[in-house]
This record gives C-alpha cells, sequence and structure tokens, in this order.
C-alpha cells in the first residue's frame, strides 16, 4: 500500500475542508468589514471590536459564562474522573448498566430534554434559579464527556503498573495520586478543557434552567441573532473562535509531548521491573 | 485496584458520581414524567402538582390523567412534528455520512506523519461554538448572502437562491455541525483496516472497486453505525439549527418543545412532549450505550 496522497484521497479530504473552513473563515474576515452590511465587503476596519468593549451587557454576560464555564468544567472533571474510574477499574458492582447507562446517555440526549428535566428538578428541589443552576446543570452533562475522555486513557495504559505500585506497599490513594493520576494527566487536562469549551458552547440547557439576572453568551448572541447578522456578532464570534483555537492547539502540542513522555517513562519502568 | 480494595472502599469512588447522575439526570426524568400527567395553571411554577406528600397512593392514582397525551395525539401538528424530526434527522445522517466517508477514508490512507494533524484539523470546529458555526451559515445562504452572490457572479443562476427557511438549508445545517461525530467513527475503524488484505484481494485479481465493497465496507461496519448513532439521536431533538435556518416552514420538535415552554408557557404540555420524545429515542440510546460498552470490553 502506498503511503502519498492518491489523487481521489487528496480531493476528498480537500473538498471536505473547505466545506468545514470557509464559513468560518468568511464570518472572521467579515467581522473586520467597514460597511455594516455583514456580505459586502466595505474595506477594513476594527471598529466593531471597539464598539463591543462598551457594550456592557455584552461583557457581563462573558463574564457569567466563564465563570460558570471554570467553575462547572473543574467540578465535571473530577466527578469524571472518578467516573470513569469506575467504569474501567471497578469491574462488576450493584447497579453497573445502570450507571453506564447513565455515563454514554448524556452524550447523546438532544438538549431540549436535558434542559427541561433538570430545571424541574431545580423546581422541585427548591433552589433560586439563576448562576448557579446553570452551573450545576452545565456540571451535569459535561462530566459525561470528561468520563469518556479519561476513560480512553485509563483504558490503554497498563493495569501491571498499578498493582505493582501497591504490592511494594503503597495504598490505594496513594497509587492513585503517585502513579495513576500523572499517567492519566493529559486526559483530564483535556477532560477540564473539553467541559469548559462545551459549557461556554450551551445556549439550549442554560436558557431552560437560568433565571432572572443570569444571562450567559452564547443566550445574549441568540436574541441578538434572532434580530438578524451585524457585525458585531461576528467580532465576538471572532473572539471566541481565536481564544478556542489557541487553546485547543496549546493543548494538542502540550499532550503530544507528555504522551511521549509518559510512554518512554512506562516502558523504562517495564525494563526497570522486568 | 479492584483486588486490593475492599468492596466497601470501592463505594467512595462510585458513590459521588453515582449520585450525582442519579440525582441530577436519572430522578429529573421521573419529574417530567409527573409534571406531565399535571394541568396547566396561572402560577410560579405554572402547574398544578399531581403528588405531594401528604395525599396518599389512592389519591395520587385518582387525580392522574393523560389530557396531555390525549391532546397532541389529537393534534396533527404534534404528530406530523415527530415524524418530520425523524425524516429530517434520518435524511442527514444518510447525507453526513455520505459527505464524511471519503474524508475518513482520505484520512485514514494518508501518509502516517500527517494523520494526526488532519484529526486535529477536523476536532477543531467542533470545539468552536455550535451557535457561532450556524450563524455563519445565515451569512451564506440568505437570498443576498455569499452563496447566491457567488453564483450569479459566476453566470449560473440570475435570480438569488432561496435556501434559507427551508429544509434544505437544516440539511446543510446538521450535516456542517454533526460531520466531525461521523468522521471520528469512520476513521477510526477505517484506519484499523489492515492494508495487506486490500493487497491479497489485488493479488488475487480483485478490481480495486470491488475489494472497497467487500472489505473495506463491511469492516468499516462499526464506526458506520456508530457515527450514525452520533448524528441521528441528537439531530431528532435539535432545537438550533431548525429555529435558526429552517424558518417557520420547517418543523421540528425541538422547536415545537421549545415554544411551548418558552412562548406558551405551559409546562406540563411541553414535558408530555418531552417524555414521548425519549420514548421515541430510547431504543437507539440503548443501542448506542450497548455498543460503547462493547467497545469498551474490546479496548480491554
Amino acid at each position: 500500500m502506498n503511503r502519498r496522497f492518491s489523487w481521489f484521497n487528496l480531493t476528498s479530504i480537500t473538498l471536505g475542508f473547505a466545506f468545514l473552513y470557509i464559513p468560518i473563515l468568511l464570518l472572521v474576515i467579515y467581522s473586520f468589514n467597514e460597511s455594516k452590511l455583514v456580505t459586502v465587503w466595505g474595506g477594513w476596519s476594527t471598529k466593531w471590536y471597539s464598539s463591543l468593549l462598551e457594550n456592557q451587557s455584552l461583557k457581563d454576560a462573558a463574564w457569567v459564562t466563564l465563570r460558570v464555564g471554570f467553575i462547572s468544567a473543574t467540578v465535571a472533571t473530577v466527578l469524571g474522573t472518578l467516573a470513569a474510574i469506575t467504569l474501567v477499574r471497578m469491574g462488576r458492582f450493584p447497579g453497573r448498566t445502570l450507571f453506564s447507562g447513565m455515563i454514554f446517555a448524556p452524550l447523546v440526549m438532544p438538549d431540549v430534554i436535558t434542559g427541561l428535566s433538570l430545571l424541574l428538578v431545580f423546581v422541585a428541589l427548591g433552589f433560586d434559579r439563576g448562576f448557579w443552576t446553570i452551573t450545576l446543570a452545565h456540571i451535569t452533562f459535561t462530566m459525561c464527556f470528561a468520563a469518556v475522555v479519561v476513560q480512553a486513557r485509563l483504558q490503554d495504559f497498563d493495569k501491571s503498573i498499578e498493582e505493582a505500585a501497591m504490592d511494594l506497599g503503597a495504598t490505594p490513594l496513594g497509587t492513585f495520586f503517585q502513579v495513576t493520576l500523572p499517567i492519566i494527566a493529559p486526559s483530564v487536562i483535556s477532560a477540564w478543557l473539553l467541559s469548559f469549551t462545551l459549557s461556554l458552547d450551551d445556549l439550549v440547557i442554560a436558557s431552560f434552567t437560568t433565571g432572572p439576572g443570569a444571562t450567559t453568551l452564547p443566550m445574549k448572541i441568540y436574541s441578538q441573532v434572532r434580530l438578524g447578522v451585524t457585525p458585531e456578532i461576528n467580532a465576538i464570534s471572532t473572539i471566541l473562535i481565536g481564544i478556542v483555537t489557541t487553546g485547543v492547539l496549546a493543548a494538542a502540542i502540550f499532550t503530544r509531548r507528555q504522551r511521549v513522555r509518559a510512554e518512554r517513562e512506562e516502558r523504562w519502568a517495564f525494563g526497570a521491573t522486568g | 485496584m479492584s483486588t486490593k480494595t475492599s468492596s466497601l472502599k470501592r463505594w467512595y469512588v462510585i458513590a459521588a458520581p453515582y449520585l450525582w447522575l442519579l440525582v441530577f439526570f436519572l430522578i429529573p426524568f421521573f419529574i417530567v414524567f409527573k409534571l406531565s400527567l399535571s394541568d396547566l395553571a396561572t402560577a410560579i411554577p405554572p402547574y398544578v402538582p399531581v403528588f405531594s406528600w401528604s395525599t396518599g397512593i389512592r389519591e395520587f392514582i385518582s387525580q392522574l390523567d393523560f389530557e396531555n397525551y390525549s391532546f397532541i395525539f389529537g393534534d396533527p401538528l404534534y404528530v406530523n412534528a415527530y415524524f418530520s424530526s425523524l425524516k429530517i434527522a434520518a435524511i442527514s445522517t444518510v447525507l453526513t455520512l455520505l459527505v464524511a466517508y471519503p474524508m475518513a477514508y482520505g484520512m485514514a490512507r494518508a501518509p502516517k506523519s500527517w494523520q494526526p494533524t488532519l484529526l486535529m484539523l477536523v476536532i477543531l470546529p467542533f470545539w468552536t461554538s455550535f451557535l457561532i458555526r450556524i450563524y455563519a451559515w445565515i451569512a451564506i445562504l440568505k437570498p443576498e448572502g455569499f452563496l447566491s452572490m457567488f453564483l450569479i457572479k459566476l453566470g449560473i443562476i440570475s435570480e438569488p437562491l432561496q435556501i434559507m427557511n427551508t429544509t434544505t438549508a437544516v440539511y446543510i445545517g446538521i450535516v456542517y455541525s454533526y460531520l466531525p461525530f461521523m468522521i471520528l467513527p469512520l476513521y477510526a475503524s477505517l484506519e484499523k483496516i489492515n492494508p495487506s488484505l486490500l493487497e491479497a484481494a489485488q493479488d488475487l485479481g480483485s478490481q480495486p472497486w470491488r475489494a472497497f465493497w467487500q472489505i473495506t465496507v463491511p469492516l468499516s461496519l462499526p464506526g458506520v453505525f456508530a457515527g450514525c448513532l452520533l448524528v441521528f439521536i441528537p439531530a431528532v431533538g435539535e432545537f438550533v439549527i431548525p429555529d435558526l435556518l429552517g424558518g417557520s416552514d420547517t418543523l421540528m420538535i425541538g422547536k415545537t418543545l421549545w415554544n411551548e415552554f418558552f412562548n406558551n408557557r405551559d409546562w406540563p404540555l411541553s414535558s408530555a412532549v418531552a417524555v414521548i420524545l425519549l420514548l421515541v429515542l430510547i431504543i437507539p440510546i440503548v443501542i448506542f450505550q450497548r455498543q460503547q460498552e462493547k467497545v469498551r470490553e474490546a479496548g480491554r
């Protein structure tokens, strides 16, 4: 099998990526448009960015979104990591099928159902709706994505390293913090980043679970998009795309380096014990 | 760890995620179901509770009524919304597969050194906001948008295209936003195929096209299956895409539920809509969970 691009493969990849990236590129380019008409080019300008800076309600929404994202991603990563350990390392226990169902179902569950059911549980529990109910809702659906990411890494690595640590007298907790966690760390970081971006991104679940006073950025963008396409939305979108792209690329480079190092150490550990 | 940890200590790890999901994922469905059996009221929250701890079981049963369900099944608007959601989701799933397969195939056959970069390029749009990506298509598809302008300039069409606010726009939106969910499992299964199988087929005189149909396609079926479930299930209940791209002509159940809840403030009726949607999706969701468990078992 030759390992160069064939004509057919190159064409399908190029067309596919054009389809994925042209809409985003157009959006970014036209955020620098002088004209108020979004689809007519009127020369370069950064005026929409400066008008964003004066929009206080948009800045407030961005701040709410960031805080929700930060808190929910952190809690979701802890819960998701515990859930991944449960799925991969705990073997059989009563209620295991239900547990795995509750991890996998939220991955595909339509947002409208998740949002409505979470709202009703918050009302039933008598919680004041607002910042904290959005955060709780986001923890619930992002922890399942976090669990799947960490689970994939836990499965890959050899359990005998953990067993060796415990044979040498380490406690289960000590083994987790000194052996397991350093090895799965890159996937825990990706899980956090994924949870964070999913939280930043969510419109439907936040709309159901919010209360007076807590408006997130997607809710703000959505209400403006309904009124029509404006260069200001292009500008805020470009900023978000820029942040996420930088974050994801940095994480990818970091993860690759870590993985190379971890694999080397894993091999070394085996060489030393065996 | 399981061999060394006593069963009591195991539960320290299991308990936190388990209890969290029970309280915030499983129990809410029962509350939705309960509410779907109650009546609308002008109060906050706007419904008459069916069950409180002071009333007994017998009273509870006598109060149950299926009014909301008979209303939904009696009104063709709701029934049509369910069918049209299933149809739109099914067609978009097939379209997504058709776009994703050549891409995943090309990626799996690309030089090894290129593959991590290509994978990164597929995942990157998935990380950027869903809402923003749908918004980007409004500027392209609207009558005075980029697509019509471009085609008019080329002389291919003389009148602006009417794509915005039609079902076609919804198809484009779903294919575009769910494409990574299809490509990733497809790539995972295509990449695992041993190239020597295809070489053997060629050596034995099989045409490349025939080898593709008889070897590559069957071996990639698990990926096809996983990808289709990952696209189809959430697409059935999609709200943002039909709302922003589909206009008032597109009937989808996610939009109906949203309108019942936010515009009509009818919580019991929207709960009933959600219960039926969940019943429609429960079989594909269980299949999806089984399949994920199987993948996990195989990964050991």
